[in-house]
């Protein structure tokens, strides 16, 4: 019987835990949260089946048992000697971290005025609106009109963050689906450069968000978004299949926010030497065959704290990473 | 033997085809050696949005690069003038082109 110690209780930590508990190892997952779950635990519907998120939560944690659980156990560094690690204070043979993601900052993003108007949220605020049912613009209106900006803080240089974040586009749709289900007479407008719906049932429902509930994307990136006096805003795109500026107004602006490494991926790295990628997530041993591994024997990934992932991605990563740990201890 | 479609007793369309293979990419190899910034443009439409030039005539920095891509030099040449030279569809740009200088390198090149 060996000591795992897990960094992060999101859906992949969890995920792991519940594997490694069941092979007989001693599990210690530490959540910096005071409540298991992380992203997943705090979100309403997800795609591509639009469940409840806090039913794969829950789900994960019946899992948990003989799991020793630390939450507001926030982890910056790892320490190591010969073949042990020691993490806030608890020694462990093998550490995985599952530390996941940060939201992308929007304000950083200052020509799309997030902070500034009144009427600019992010997904992560569109999403807490259709859970508490409260679609409403800063004046408590229902909106008219909806704008979905896919790719904010993501393949944009501008922001130092080149990659894609890969799940934005599928929750554009799932979101534009859900407010046309509960709003039928608000209209939305997603602007995308790609619609980059890549998993089983992902393009089903871009379709789905057409067909049935007539959802409208305008091929384009959003240049900048202004205030009007009524608090409305305006947008600046170019329709670029039509291949002609285009001007258009709505009532909420909601900006696709994309994932950033954890706060504490960098003093992990430096704690002990781990690798990160020119992305800065966490380098794996080998993307193909090694995807769990990092350059330390006895340190294993899982989950989005090597790049985006989704949330059956974060949870089948999660247990490869687990399969990997049981191996490296047997 | 070629054969005189003109001699025909009925009318020929050409083709509308885009014949790639036949398309002079000369000017757009010349501009991305100079300026390889280029090579990065995804055709998003970010610069053309905010375009001081675009919003009150047909100008369109974005079909620029593409024209140019397809070997369309013709129009590129007689549409480039047309930009203002502000700097702006630099600022938004998230693949980092470097347009105005791009911009400055097709009309450069043009001129030899
Ligand atoms: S998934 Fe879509 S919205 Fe998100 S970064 Fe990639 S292309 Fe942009
Ligand atoms: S903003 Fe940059 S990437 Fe987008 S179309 Fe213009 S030059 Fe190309
Ligand atoms: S530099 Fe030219 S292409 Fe760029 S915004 Fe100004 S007028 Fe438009």
């Amino acid at each position: 019987m060996a000591n795992v110690t897990i960094i992060g209780g999101g859906v992949a930590g969890m995920a792991a835990a519940g594997v490694l508990t069941k092979r007989g190892h001693e599990v210690t997952l530490m959540e910096r949260d005071s409540k298991l779950g992380g992203h997943v635990g705090k979100w309403y519907k997800v795609f591509p089946d639009i469940t409840d998120a806090s039913e794969i939560v829950d789900e994960l944690k019946g899992d948990l048992n003989g799991v020793k659980i630390k939450t507001n156990a926030d982890v910056k560094e790892i320490e190591k000697s010969g073949k042990k690690f020691k993490v806030n204070g608890t020694s462990a043979d093998a550490v995985l971290i599952a530390a996941g993601f940060e939201p992308f900052d929007a304000t950083l993003k200052e020509e799309y005025g997030y902070g500034i108007y009144d009427n600019v949220v992010t997904s992560l605020e569109l999403d807490e609106m259709l859970k508490t049912g409260k679609l409403k613009t800063k004046d408590g209106k229902t909106p008219k009109s909806v704008g979905l900006v896919h790719c904010v803080g993501s393949r944009d240089e501008k922001v130092n963050n080149n990659y894609c974040s890969r799940v934005c586009c599928t929750n554009v749709i799932k979101s534009g689906i859900e407010i046309k289900e509960h709003y039928p007479g608000t209209d939305v407008f997603c602007f995308y450069m790609d619609v980059r719906a890549y998993g089983r049932g992902y393009e089903e429902l871009y379709r789905k968000s057409q067909e049935e509930c007539g959802v409208t994307f305008i091929r384009s990136r959003l240049s900048e978004a202004n205030e009007n006096a009524d608090k409305t805003l305006l947008l600046r795109v170019e329709d670029t299949l039509a291949g002609k500026p285009m001007k258009i107004n709505v009532d909420l602006l909601v900006l696709m926010v994309g994932m950033c490494p954890s706060v504490n991926a960098g003093s992990l790295k430096n704690s002990i030497g781990l690798e990160t990628g020119d992305d800065r997530f966490f380098k794996t041993k080998n993307k193909h065959s090694a995807n769990n591994e990092s350059n330390i024997p006895g340190v294993f990934y899982a989950g989005a704290t090597t790049g985006p992932k989704s949330i059956v991605e974060s949870i089948t990563d999660g247990r490869a990473a687990a399969a990997e740990i049981h191996s490296y201890l047997s | 033997m070629t054969i005189d479609v003109s001699k025909w007793p009925f009318g020929v369309n050409q083709d509308n085809q885009v014949d790639f293979d036949e398309a002079d990419k000369s000017l757009a190899m010349a501009v991305k050696a100079k300026d390889p910034t280029l090579k990065l443009c995804m055709g998003c439409g970010t610069c053309s949005a905010g375009c001081t030039a675009g919003a009150l005539t047909d100008f369109n920095i974005r079909q620029m690069f593409l024209l140019l891509n397809r070997g369309r030099n013709d129009e590129v040449a007689e549409k480039i003038n047309n930009c203002m030279l502000c700097g702006k569809c630099i600022l938004g740009c998230p693949r980092g082109v470097n347009t105005r200088n791009v911009i400055l390198t097709i009309r450069e090149v043009l001129e030899k």
